[in-house]
């Protein structure tokens, strides 16, 4: 069932759900962090309203900086904005930024410590008709595997907002990872958000005739949370117990949660829209199997790039969707001796 | 505006201890980058004791101008010049360059030590951080102004003409910012303009409405005259295209590209056999290339 410490919508299952996309929360999240701060200033290549940075164009057209298609010079002149006290977020999509400009926000913000936020929109295979050349698949390994630099997949709109603004005020270098597509708005301004702590959203109670205590956890981010908890609601009916943990927080992660829900739950599954290389899934897994391997199945891309065509049938085609995180689930459960 | 003589003499003095303690540093290393510092040390010491309004007991002062260096290779040119301007102990730098544990990294790191502005490298990123502070001194009502010195080499990277582009666009707001290119036509591989032309670099420049000066970049009269210039130009940012010899000071290093990446010692045996090229250099250097006898012969 549920947490009710998170404090869900109530509608979270409903058809009738708000939809939104979580780039939607970053717009609101600049221009709530650019009325908090005045040293927040926002660089764009070329991508301003798809990137939802035109809010806070037009309310601070004086910190707004168009770069054109420039994604070196959009990463290089943030780093040079954010070692002079500027807090600069620097949005494109993923692909370009942090994909073309990689080595930039390693040199020159990264080991510089200049306080950038880079923004990757268009992230994962929901990008959709688009097709491969814009659908960013690689970005939480390519960012996560820089030293100094901290890593949020928020999961809807509203945690997207949250991350936005809690970026802003943390010092240093963070990649905030967004996409494309409308999905469930089922997080509330009530749920916790904060950042390195993963947030346990679904629990199997083991109480009268629903499953049994969680026989395996299934820890999430991005669109795929939303995907897992339906995938819980459905195993719940069918008699299996699991835990959903939201990870909006890749690096650092929150080992503490993570351990105690490994050792709970005995398997583990990762799910989320992206490589399963070096993801989520390769943080995770790093972790535990130090500190206490149990074993696991992943949820992502395998090794391929995507293609054009609707969201909903890439997740499905590509292994996303909720039958694959429930087939997984019961897999990794019967790997449990 | 001219220099009194006294403080040229002091100037080119200065450029010539830097030289001498770069090669020291070098020598004890035993790798990097010999000839382009050699060429950028009479405009390392014009800036640093010159140019720049900046205080080394108080690095992190808020007013104070910035130097970026983008061309991070030549770097030893830049700590033995911030060492004598009392940023940090001489000794350390000639004894620590590129070892373990030490604040004077192969290529600058912004962390290890005080009074550099930023890391760098990997070439081609130094104009747009430059851009970066420049503009935010414009948002904070920064009196600073920002110089960035880069290497003729580096507008080869498709993230340098990003930048010329960017600031021409942005007109008289980035007149704070001054780029001083070392014209040297040397690169790793052979000469700029056989391994990728780069000329005519005024042109590209105007093009991308830049302000243009060109200067003898071992003349430092001229060249403190186009920095003066450059802040008298109101509606553009400038760049200074200073035409320098690689390896200036030291007769066998000189224009030859084979000296770009190495220390005295590992060089072209041409010319000075290698077990002979770090006293052969700092000899020169004591001597201003057999000008003056030295006290040992």
């Amino acid at each position: 069932m549920l947490n009710k410490n998170a404090k869900l919508s109530v509608k979270i299952f409903a058809q009738d759900i708000e939809q939104k996309p979580t780039r939607d929360g970053y717009g609101e999240g600049l221009v709530f962090a650019g009325e908090g701060n005045s040293n927040v200033v926002v660089l764009c290549a070329d991508l301003t309203e798809s990137t939802r940075s035109e809010a806070f164009s037009k309310k601070f057209p004086e910190r707004f900086f168009e770069v054109g298609v420039a994604e070196q010079n959009l990463a290089t002149i943030a780093a040079g904005m954010g070692i002079s006290g500027k807090i600069p977020f620097i949005s494109s999509y993923a692909t370009f930024s942090p994909g073309r400009n990689w080595e930039q926000i390693r040199t020159t913000i990264s080991y510089n410590d200049s306080n950038v936020k880079i923004a990757g929109a268009h992230a994962g295979i929901s990008v959709g008709p688009d097709g491969a050349t814009h659908q960013a698949i690689e970005d939480i390994a390519t960012m996560r595997v820089m030293a100094n630099m901290k890593v949020f997949v928020p999961c809807d709109a509203i945690e997207a907002k949250k991350a936005t603004v809690a970026a802003a005020k943390l010092w240093g270098p963070v990649y905030l990872r967004f996409g494309r597509e409308k999905m469930p708005v089922f997080t509330t301004e009530e749920t916790p958000f904060t950042p390195g702590k993963a947030e346990i959203f679904w629990e199997s109670s083991g109480k009268g005739n629903r499953a049994k205590k969680p026989q395996a956890a299934i820890i999430a981010c991005g669109s795929l949370t939303h995907y897992a908890l339906l995938a819980a609601k459905e195993l719940d009916e069918e008699g299996v117990g699991v835990c959903v943990v939201n990870c909006h927080t890749i690096k650092p992660l929150d080992e503490n949660t993570i351990l105690e829900i490994a050792k709970r739950c005995g398997a583990v599954v990762t799910a989320e829209e992206h490589q399963i290389s070096g993801g989520l899934g390769g943080a995770v897994s790093e972790f535990l199997v130090k500190k206490y391997p149990v074993p696991m199945e992943f949820i992502g891309m395998k090794n391929v790039f995507g293609e054009s065509g609707e969201p909903k049938e890439l997740m499905e085609k590509y292994g996303m969707g909720v039958k694959d995180i429930k087939n997984a689930v019961k897999k990794v459960i019967a790997r449990k001796k | 505006m001219e220099l009194h003589e006294k403080k040229l003499q002091f100037l080119e003095e200065m450029a010539n201890k830097i030289r001498r303690d770069l090669i020291g540093a070098l020598i004890e290393a035993k790798s990097g980058h010999s000839a382009g510092p050699l060429g950028m040390a009479d405009i390392f010491a014009a800036m640093y004791f010159h140019v720049l309004n900046h205080r080394p007991s108080q690095p992190n002062w808020p007013d104070r101008d910035r130097l970026i260096l983008s061309n991070g290779h030549i770097c030893p040119v830049q700590y033995a010049a911030m060492a004598n301007a009392g940023y940090f102990p001489v000794e350390e730098f000639k004894s620590t360059l590129r070892k373990l544990d030490s604040r004077f990294q192969g290529h600058p790191h912004r962390g290890s030590l005080p009074g550099l502005e930023t890391t760098s490298g990997p070439l081609g990123s130094g104009i747009s951080q430059a851009i970066g502070m420049a503009l935010a001194a414009r948002l904070n009502g920064g009196k600073y102004r920002v110089y960035c010195l880069t290497s003729d080499g580096e507008h080869q990277e498709g993230n340098t003409w990003e930048a010329i582009m960017f600031a021409g666009k942005q007109k008289s707001k980035l007149n704070n910012l001054t780029v001083i290119m070392d014209r040297n036509n040397i690169q790793i591989d052979g000469f700029t303009e056989e391994v990728m032309p780069l000329e005519s670099l005024r042109e590209k420049y105007e093009s991308f409405n830049w302000h243009v000066i060109e200067v003898n970049g071992h003349d430092i009269q001229e060249f403190v005259s186009a920095v003066n210039e450059a802040k008298a130009i109101y509606e553009k940012p400038t760049v200074i295209i200073a035409h320098t010899v690689p390896g200036k000071g030291v007769s066998f290093m000189e224009n030859n590209y084979l000296w770009h990446g190495n220390p005295p010692g590992k060089g072209p045996e041409n010319l000075v056999p290698k077990e002979r090229q770090g006293a052969e250099a700092l000899k020169e250097l004591r001597t201003l290339q057999g000008q003056i006898k030295s006290e040992h012969e």
